[in-house]
C-alpha cells in the first residue's frame, strides 16, 4: 500500500488515496470489507480524463487479474479486468479474433471498458462493449462475489456496465471476441467542405462499414464549419493485406513525451496549424488504403504520455450526445465551441446507433462530439456549462468518464435513469463503499443540494 | 470537490467576520456556481450581512460559532464543517490588531491575549483543518498571514510577534502534509486598509481586501506557498529584514 497523487488522464484536481495492489480476488474482498469512511474503488490504467478513477482520502484498488482465455469455438474470451485492450488484442489477432469493441486507446482495462461502457468506431454497427458481455464477476460491499450478465441479476448488469465503478470491483469478464482475417483495415477516406457535408456522408454511407469517425477541422468556421475528414473502414480480407502478416500485431509507441514540458506548447496557435495542416494533408477522396491496427484505432498511442503536452494546467476532453433529429444543436455547439475559443488538438464526430440497457450507459442513437482542450481557455467553464444548458434541452448529456466539470445540477436530466441505477446501488452497496471523486462531484449516490458525501460506516 | 476548471463546491472561511477573509471567498465565488460556504464566526452578528449577499447569489451558507481563543472546540467545529461535504478551500482570516503598542507595554494580560488569538487559535485550528484535509487527500489552506511576520517592529511587536509565530507554523504545517494532497498558501499582505485598521493612519504600499482577495485567488490557481500583497513588498523585505537592528528600530514605518 502507498499513499499517492493520482489523476485522470487530464491531468487535473489531483487527490491523495491509499493506492492498493489487489493480486487476488481474496484481496479485494479484504479490502472492501475494511472499507474506511472515504469507501474503495478500482482503477485501471487512468484514461478516463476527470476523477473517475480517483478516490481522495480513500482507497484505490489496482485489480491485478490478468489471465486470459479464448475458447476458438465460440469465440468467447474469459479476462480478467485488469487485462488491458492492448494485452487483450496481441493474444488474440494471432488466432484471427478482435476486440469487439476499442477506443482511441488500447491502453484501457476490461475492468474500465465495462464500468465506463466504452464505445468506438462501430458503435453503428456493433453497440458498445456491455452489448457483447456475456458475464461478469463482481466483489459486492459485502464481500461476496456475484457473476452477473444480461440474463442473471440483469439489473445488477445492467447498473455496472457504466456504472463507474460504483457498485463493485468488477475481477473479470466473458465477452464475444469477432473473428477477423487479417491485423489490416482496409479504409476509405473523403475530405469534407463543412459540417452538412460531413454528416451527410455518414449518414448515407456508415451502413456500409463497420467503422466510421469524422475527424473535424475545430479552427473551421462561417462556410468551413465543421469541414473535416471522414474515414470509414473494414477489416482487410487476408488477400488483401497479404498472408505473410496478415495477423501480426506488435505496434509500440514509437516516442514519449519528457515529464516536464514548458507551458503551452498547444496554444491556440499551434493548435491552428495543426488543424490546418491535418486537414490539408487528408486526399480529396481515396479507397481501399490498407492501415495498420494502431494507425487507424490507435494513432495517440504512438505517443507515450501525449497528455503531457499540455503542460501543468491540463486539459480536458468534452464529450456529448445528441440524439438524431437535434442537428441543429450539434450545429450551434460547434459554433459555439469555435467561436468560444476551445481550439482543439482533436475534434472528433461519430454517428452513435441505439443505446444498450445500462442505466448510466453514454451512447445512445444520435451524434457524439469529442474535443480535447486546454484548461487554460478563458471563460472556458461558463461556455460549457452553456453548451450543457443547451444539450440538456434536447434530451443530450455528457461522458462521465471524460467528464471533470460537469454541474451535478444536469446530471439527472442527462441521465433520467439515474434514479433507477441509485436503487439497484442501494441495494448492493446501502453503506456506500464504493466512493470516487467523480461521485462525490456530482453526488452520484445521493444528491442534496451541495452534494453531500455519502454516510460510510 | 474541486473540478477541472476551478469550480470549488466547499469553502471554511474560519474567521466569518473578516473582511479580507470575505473578500477572499467572495472572489473565489465570483463568476462561479453556487457553492456550498461555512461561516465560523465568533457572533453570527459579524457576518450577517455577508451571509444575505451569498445567498442572495445562490450559495448555500452554514453559521457555525466559533471561537479563536478556546483550542479545545475547534476540533467540533472543522468536523461540523467537513461533514456536510468536502472542503475544497479553507480561508484562516480572523486576528486581532489589539490596542496600540505602548497601552500593551504597560498591560501584558492585553498582550497575552494578542497573542493567544493571533498565534495560539491559528495552531490548533491549523491542526484540525489539516487533519480534515488530509483524510479527504486534498483541498487548500489558505493562511493570512502579515508583513509584520517577517520582521518584529518596535511600533508593534505583540501583534507582529503573534503574526510571526503563525506564519512560521504555517510553514512547517505546509512541509508537514507534503505528499498528502493538501496544500498550504500562506499570504502576506501589508498595510490593508478594512475594519480591524479603520482608524489608523496609512503606510507605503497600503492595500485592500479586494486586492489581497485578487491575488490570493490568482495563487490559488498556481504552485506558490506564498504570496506577498502588494508583490512589491517581497523585495521591500527582503531588504528589511537585513538591515542592522540599530536601523531597523529608527524606521519610520
Amino acid at each position: 500500500m502507498s499513499r499517492r497523487l493520482l489523476t485522470g488522464w487530464g491531468r487535473t484536481a489531483p487527490t491523495v488515496a491509499d493506492v492498493w495492489e489487489a493480486a487476488s480476488t481474496e484481496d479485494i474482498r479484504t479490502a472492501t470489507v475494511t472499507a474506511g469512511r472515504r469507501g474503495v474503488l478500482a482503477r485501471g490504467l487512468g484514461r478516463s480524463y476527470g476523477d473517475a478513477a480517483q478516490n481522495g482520502g480513500g482507497v484505490v484498488l489496482e485489480v491485478g487479474e490478468r489471465s486470459v482465455h479464448l475458447d476458438r469455438s465460440t469465440g468467447i474470451v474469459a479476462a480478467g479486468a485488469g487485462v488491458s485492450l492492448d494485452e487483450l488484442i496481441r493474444v488474440l489477432l494471432p488466432q484471427g479474433f478482435f476486440v469487439p469493441v476499442t477506443p482511441g486507446t488500447r491502453q484501457v482495462t476490461v475492468g474500465g471498458a465495462i464500468a465506463a461502457d466504452i464505445h468506438g468506431k462501430n458503435h453503428h454497427a456493433d453497440g458498445s462493449w456491455a452489448n457483447h458481455v456475456v458475464d461478469l464477476d463482481l466483489v459486492l460491499s459485502n464481500g461476496d462475489v456475484v457473476t452477473v450478465g444480461p440474463d442473471s441479476d440483469a439489473p445488477l448488469f445492467w447498473a455496472t456496465v457504466g456504472g463507474m465503478g460504483l457498485t463493485g470491483v468488477i475481477t473479470s469478464c466473458r465477452f464475444r471476441a469477432i473473428l477477423v482475417q487479417s491485423g489490416r483495415m482496409s479504409v476509405d477516406t473523403w475530405r469534407t467542405a463543412n459540417l452538412d457535408d460531413t454528416m451527410a456522408l455518414m449518414v448515407e454511407r456508415d451502413r456500409d462499414y463497420r467503422y466510421t469517425v469524422a475527424w473535424i477541422d475545430a479552427t473551421g468556421s462561417g462556410s468551413r464549419l465543421g469541414r473535416g475528414v471522414v474515414t470509414m473502414a473494414n477489416h482487410a480480407a487476408v488477400d488483401a493485406a497479404g498472408a505473410d502478416k496478415s495477423l501480426q500485431f506488435n505496434d509500440t509507441p514509437r516516442v514519449g513525451v519528457p515529464p516536464v514540458v514548458p507551458g503551452g506548447v498547444l496554444n491556440a496557435l499551434t493548435i491552428r496549424a495543426f488543424n490546418e495542416l491535418w486537414f490539408r494533408k487528408a486526399p480529396r477522396q481515396r479507397s481501399g488504403e490498407l492501415q495498420g491496427i494502431s494507425e487507424f484505432f490507435h494513432p495517440l498511442d504512438m505517443v507515450r504520455d501525449w497528455n503531457r503536452l499540455y503542460g501543468r494546467g491540463g486539459m480536458l476532453q468534452y464529450q456529448f450526445v445528441v440524439p438524431d433529429g437535434a442537428e441543429d444543436t450539434l450545429r450551434r455547439a460547434t459554433e459555439q465551441l469555435v467561436s468560444g475559443g476551445a481550439s482543439s488538438f482533436l475534434t472528433v464526430l461519430k454517428r452513435f446507433g441505439p443505446g444498450n440497457a445500462g442505466y448510466l450507459s453514454f451512447p445512445f442513437a444520435g451524434w457524439t462530439l469529442t474535443l480535447d482542450v486546454p484548461t487554460g481557455v478563458d471563460g472556458l467553464s461558463t461556455l460549457l456549462d452553456d453548451l450543457d444548458d443547451r444539450l440538456v434541452e434536447v434530451g443530450g448529456r455528457v461522458y462521465l468518464a471524460k467528464d471533470s466539470r460537469l454541474a451535478a445540477t444536469h446530471l439527472s436530466r442527462m441521465y433520467p435513469r439515474l434514479d433507477d441505477w441509485r436503487a439497484v446501488c442501494d441495494r448492493v452497496d446501502p453503506a456506500g463503499v464504493f466512493q470516487s471523486d467523480l461521485s462525490r462531484r456530482l453526488g452520484l449516490r445521493s444528491f442534496t443540494h451541495h452534494s453531500t458525501p455519502l454516510e460510510a460506516r | 470537490m474541486k473540478d477541472a476548471l476551478g469550480n470549488v463546491q466547499g469553502i471554511l472561511l474560519l474567521g466569518g467576520g473578516s473582511d479580507i477573509g470575505q473578500a477572499i471567498v467572495r472572489e473565489i465565488l465570483r463568476g462561479r456556481r453556487p457553492a456550498r460556504v461555512v461561516l465560523a464566526a465568533r457572533g453570527t452578528g459579524s457576518c450577517g450581512a455577508f451571509v444575505s449577499e451569498l445567498t442572495g447569489m445562490g450559495h448555500h451558507v452554514e453559521v457555525v460559532g466559533f471561537d479563536a481563543n478556546t483550542p479545545a472546540s475547534h476540533e467540533a467545529v472543522l468536523d461540523m464543517a467537513a461533514a456536510g461535504g468536502d472542503l475544497d478551500v479553507v480561508v484562516s482570516a480572523w486576528g486581532v490588531l489589539g490596542a496600540p503598542q505602548d497601552t500593551l507595554d504597560a498591560d501584558p494580560i492585553a498582550a497575552a491575549a494578542v497573542a493567544t488569538a493571533n498565534y495560539v487559535g491559528v495552531v490548533s485550528a491549523g491542526l484540525e483543518t489539516a487533519r480534515v484535509l488530509r483524510a479527504q487527500g486534498h483541498g487548500t489552506l489558505v493562511h493570512l498571514s502579515s508583513v509584520a511576520a517577517e520582521r518584529a517592529r518596535r511600533a508593534n511587536f505583540v501583534y507582529g510577534s503573534s503574526k510571526a509565530g503563525s506564519d512560521a507554523f504555517m510553514q512547517g504545517l505546509a512541509d508537514s502534509l507534503v505528499g498528502s494532497g493538501v496544500r498550504v498558501l500562506v499570504v502576506r499582505p501589508g498595510f490593508v486598509r478594512s475594519k480591524m485598521t479603520a482608524g489608523m493612519k496609512g503606510q507605503p504600499f497600503s492595500t485592500t481586501p479586494e486586492a489581497v482577495a485578487a491575488a490570493t485567488v490568482k495563487a490559488l490557481a498556481g504552485n506558490a506557498h506564498t504570496v506577498w500583497v502588494p508583490g512589491i513588498l517581497r523585495m521591500v523585505f527582503l531588504v528589511f529584514r537585513h538591515l542592522p537592528r540599530a536601523v531597523w528600530r529608527r524606521m519610520p514605518v
